[in-house]
């Protein structure tokens, strides 16, 4: 997260615009599922951020108040500035925003027929594939730098316990993992 | 809440039909219940719709989040579409869009710029990378919360679960790209659970 953010030319704006809209039409189960493919593309592939910095994204978006989807909007911000958070946002929220404006008028009926039910059963075990994925992704930058992987890898079970067998709000464990990262053991 | 709250809910619900008087109000009330939604809005939308203003009952609010569940996009954002379409068009989907996102986006990117300011200090880099690992770790708790669903998913719980796991190799070690596994494999999944739900 330099300062200066990556000079993105029109062609790569338009290319993160158009990657996220088609994002948005394949995020069944929230836009955090698709948080795997936006690091390929902007990490793996163009380079822009680096692994930690997304990561770093994804973090401060749950560490403020708002929907968790505005991890989108710090990402595109990430990567080039107000316009990379235009792009990103935009490309997010138009297609997913008009189909949904259109079926909430035409599919609240159709909800129990077979081919919504087919959609809904075979699209279900792919979201938890994609959840898992999102969340080996977010803890890989840490666990893969050694000096800190066992704290790191403590965080990662105590909020997954803490949110699994607690009913602590998930505020409480970001703020212990903020305190953990203060300390030096993450 | 206990059930007969639920009950009463309901029953207030239908018997006042109590709704957003305008726009603004719309606006504001997903603001104040997106100001409130600290790692997820979800929640607190279901209090400040439900409990507080007695908009939905609470059977039609889970109906209604099914439905946003289904759809593409973040489940609140589509839920706060189809709410204010409901009662004022596309002007309302609007104006409950705005509220939900509008100020807290202006705080988290306010964030990302103190970050981006202070992050050469360690505790901060630190404290980041803190929230990180819990980032991480709670949406692996999403998908572990969701895992019973595998066992009476009508696939079947072995294919259910071996779906499950070629969308985690083929997305997070091969880096295939998503459109190629969700167009692929979720088209498989898709039509193998048409036929079985016959």
């Amino acid at each position: 997260m330099t300062l200066s953010h990556a000079a993105l030319s029109t062609a790569d704006l338009l290319g993160l615009f158009a990657h996220f809209l088609m994002l948005s039409l394949l995020a069944i189960g929230g836009a955090i599922t698709t948080a795997p493919d936006m690091n390929r593309y902007v990490v793996a592939e163009h380079h822009w951020i680096t692994d930690a910095q997304f990561t770093a994204s994804i973090a401060i978006a749950q560490a403020a108040p708002g929907p968790n989807v505005l991890f989108v909007a710090v990402l595109g911000w990430n990567v080039a500035g107000p316009l990379g958070a235009l792009a990103t946002m935009t490309g997010t929220l138009l297609p997913s925003t008009a189909l949904t404006l259109y079926v909430s008028r035409w599919g609240a009926r159709r909800r129990e027929t077979r081919g919504m039910r087919a959609f809904t059963t075979g699209l279900t075990p792919l979201t938890i594939g994609l959840l898992v994925a999102t969340g080996w992704l977010l803890a890989r930058p840490y666990v893969a730098d050694g000096s800190h992987a066992i704290g790191a890898l403590a965080v990662v079970a105590v909020s997954i316990v803490g949110m699994l067998k607690t009913r602590l709000s998930p505020m409480w464990l970001v703020a212990i993992g903020a305190v953990a990262g203060v300390l030096g053991w993450v | 809440m206990s059930d007969d709250d639920a009950a009463d809910t309901i029953d207030q619900a239908k018997a006042a039909t109590p709704r957003p008087t305008s726009l603004a109000d719309l606006f504001f009330t997903f603001n104040r219940l997106a100001l409130q939604g600290f790692g997820g809005v979800l929640a607190v939308a279901q209090h400040e719709i439900v409990e507080r203003k007695h908009w939905l009952g609470r059977a039609e609010f889970l109906e209604t989040l099914a439905l946003a569940q289904v759809l593409p996009g973040p489940n609140i954002v589509n839920l706060a579409l189809m709410f204010g379409d409901r009662f004022f068009g596309v002007r309302g989907a609007l104006a409950a869009l705005g509220g939900l996102l509008l100020v807290p986006l202006f705080i988290v990117i306010g964030l990302t710029a103190a970050y981006a300011e202070y992050r050469r200090i360690p505790a901060v880099a630190g404290a980041l990378r803190g929230m990180g690992a819990v980032a991480a770790g709670l949406i692996i708790a999403t998908a572990i919360r969701l895992m019973p669903s595998l066992r009476t998913n009508r696939l079947g719980p072995w294919l259910a679960a071996g779906f499950a796991a070629i969308t985690f190799v083929t997305v997070a070690w091969l880096r295939w790209p998503l459109v190629w596994v969700v167009a692929g494999l979720g088209s498989v999944a898709i039509a193998i659970a048409w036929v079985r739900l016959r």
